[in-house]
């Protein structure tokens, strides 16, 4: 607990902020995919970037860099909330 | 070297590396065969995932499939990579906190019920069944244009191969294996794309390539114009809709959509695979490196559509069929592209016609041979050819090796080692009732291959919607909710499973005509509905029901962090 400062640190307050985090990170994927691929592609399609009318971008190739791109965020996000609650494991050396 | 020798020797030597490797992984504990011994380093988890999760279907069939429906090609390509971030972000970490062999393991621990576990264990199966029916039906389409011999053979040939790696070397063999297929797979697929997004517009990334202006083949010079704006030109002019505009409606749209995200997250096969890293991190990390190495292929099919839709439109529509391209009278021979009602014209020439509903030498033309015919329509070298003829099979055969051991997993251990014989059978006995179960799996999966039931075509979309429907949402609530209980768990799943069941099979099998689809939602998207119906039963049943006990909240508690992973997966 030595760098406990605004919230305790238990795993109760891990799930909470691993529950807030997620949360903002699938808003984002719902908006990229079903707001722009989908529900707003028309308007979308009104922008042109180069070749690309933008809805169709981001229906066919623009939600699955943003989709990559929320995993990587994730992921680090989450090592982070690990090492700050202490929750994380050691990397073990196996062999193979 | 002529084409079939190069094709010889590209697939015999893929083959010889495949099982080169099965030896060299012989699994030897059941760890080994289930889990891989749980020590897979996640960047190579992340490759075999990719292989697993890439079949044939995604390697051969989606760029013509997208080439065809355009924008609405996009529900395969978000549907299908948008469910790793669900994976990543609500199964992945826990399952693998959770640490133990299967998905059903986990059901039944979660929901303290053998019930609970013998349901997850039969839709695993089930699901897994009906997927793999494609599959080997793919290996076989793949083995006999390639090397020269019937469909039936081809099979067969597969069934071996899968056989000897499967069987030997379990979920470790596989693991290994796949990360090669993945390998020959997508060198497979990006070599061609790139010879042809030079040629098409000069970008060497297809991805950019795209959205990018079309060189004219004769001058060389840049033309100014857009390949999308062109294409869509073109199949305007010629009656058709235009390609970045769809025909569905959204609605439907969107429910396919959900419903291959979900089914994607709740595929066994796929989870399986996180259970073999070594810690929660790496489970995590593992996801994105999967979704790296599936997006390389995803985001170039669309491009590999375009390019194959203008390059065919190019040289066929309204061509002499006496100055058709070769490549076109080979594929003709082979039926997968027809000229119907062919008539000469006033001047005794006969001319060929993309145009819908032209009644005389409309060309028609297969989609599952675009990406197989690519290479030649773009008259690339035959080394290319005989590079995607191996990559064809690697993407068939990984997915199928996968499901096999899924569905051999789900018999010997879920439903023998924990319900039948439960606490009785030894380690080694449980390892023989999984090969057994896996031979076993291979000649029913090589059945399906050798007499495909009539609805091979719409399995994949099947096996989405059924995993979306029952799997998805019982894991999930096994997470985030402590309340969910066995009660609400079985309730869910029966719901959920036999409402998108009676559906598709209803509307594919006993009344096919479309209006009388639910809100127009299509047998492809209905398993989104049963997701809903899951979630809605068991929310009800388990509040009208007893909380579960303690231990299992607490277990909940402990599946929720990371720490002692390494000490869960020791039983």
């Amino acid at each position: 607990m030595e760098n406990g400062k605004d919230l305790e640190l238990t795993p109760q307050n891990y799930w909470k902020e691993n529950v807030r985090f997620l949360s903002i990170l699938l808003v984002i994927w719902f908006v990229v995919s079903y707001g722009f691929g989908i529900l707003l592609v028309e308007p979308l399609n009104a922008i042109r970037v180069f070749g690309w009318k933008l809805g169709f971008w981001f229906a066919q190739q623009g939600s699955i860099f943003i989709f990559l791109a929320l995993i990587i965020v994730y992921a680090r996000g989450m090592a982070k909330l690990d090492e700050k609650y202490g929750l994380g494991e050691e990397p073990t050396l196996k062999k193979k | 070297m002529d084409l079939q020798t190069l094709i010889y020797l590209f697939v015999g030597g893929s083959f010889a590396l495949y099982i080169g490797i099965a030896v060299w992984a012989k699994a030897g504990s059941t760890k080994d065969f289930y889990v891989a011994g749980g020590g897979v380093p996640p960047f190579m988890n992340g490759m075999a995932t990719a292989a697993d999760w890439m079949s044939a279907a995604s390697f051969i069939s989606m760029a013509g499939l997208i080439a065809f429906l355009g924008y609405d090609g996009s529900m395969y390509l978000m549907g299908w990579t948008g469910g790793y971030v669900l994976l990543a972000m609500l199964l992945a970490p826990y399952l693998r906190k959770f640490g133990k062999f299967t998905v059903p393991d986990f059901v039944g621990d979660r929901y303290y019920s053998d019930t609970a576990r013998v349901v997850a264990a039969i839709c695993t199966v089930f699901i897994s069944f009906t997927y793999v029916a494609g599959q080997m039906r793919g290996v076989g389409i793949v083995f006999s244009r390639f090397l020269q011999v019937d469909v039936n053979t081809g099979v067969i040939i597969g069934m071996l191969i899968v056989f000897f790696y499967a069987v030997l070397g379990g979920m470790k063999g596989i693991t290994y294996t796949q990360v090669a297929q993945y390998c020959v797979l997508i060198t497979a697929y990006l070599v061609p794309a790139i010879f042809l997004s030079i040629m098409t517009t000069g970008h060497f990334l297809p991805q950019t390539g795209m959205g990018a202006t079309v060189i004219d083949p004769v001058t060389g010079q840049d033309t100014g114009v857009y390949l999308l704006d062109r294409l869509d030109g073109i199949l305007t002019d010629l009656g058709f809709k235009a390609y970045t505009e769809g025909t569905k409606s959204t609605l439907d749209l969107f429910f396919i959509t959900v419903a291959l995200m979900a089914g994607t997250a709740g595929l066994p096969h796929v989870i399986v695979r996180f259970f073999t890293v070594p810690r929660v991190a790496d489970a995590r990390t593992s996801a994105g490196y999967a979704l790296f190495f599936i997006a390389l292929l995803y985001t170039t099919a669309p491009a590999v559509g375009v390019f194959a839709r203008s390059n065919i439109i190019a040289t066929v529509h309204n061509v002499d069929y006496a100055e058709a391209p070769a490549w076109f009278k080979t594929w003709e021979k082979t039926g997968l592209i027809k000229v119907t009602n062919m008539q000469p014209n006033a001047d005794g020439k006969v001319i060929l016609d993309m145009s819908r509903g032209a009644k005389e030498n409309a060309v028609s033309v297969d989609r599952d041979i675009m990406v197989l015919a690519t290479p030649e329509m773009a008259g690339l070298p035959n080394w290319v050819i005989a590079l995607v003829a191996a990559g064809g099979m690697a993407a068939a055969l990984s997915t199928a090796a996968g499901l096999l051991l899924v569905i051999s997993t789900s018999f010997a251990h879920d439903i023998l080692g924990k319900v039948v014989m439960k606490g009785k059978m030894t380690e080694k006995s449980e390892l023989l009732a999984a090969r057994i179960a896996a031979a076993f799996a291979v000649c029913v999966a090589g059945l399906f291959g050798i007499y495909p039931p009539g609805f091979v075509a719409q399995v994949v979309a099947f096996a989405f919607g059924l995993a979306a429907a029952s799997f998805f949402p019982v894991i999930i609530m096994g997470v985030f909710s402590k309340r969910m209980n066995k009660e609400g768990a079985i309730a869910g799943m029966v719901v959920g499973l036999s409402f998108t069941f009676t559906y598709i099979v209803y509307c594919r099998f006993v009344n096919t005509d479309p209006s009388i689809w639910w809100f127009g939602i299509s047998p492809e998207g209905i398993g989104t509905l049963g997701m809903l119906f899951n979630f809605v039963a068991s929310y009800v049943v388990s509040s009208m029901t007893a909380p579960p006990p303690q231990h299992i909240q607490d277990l909940i508690e402990d599946v929720r962090i990371p720490k002692g992973a390494g000490a869960a997966t020791h039983h």
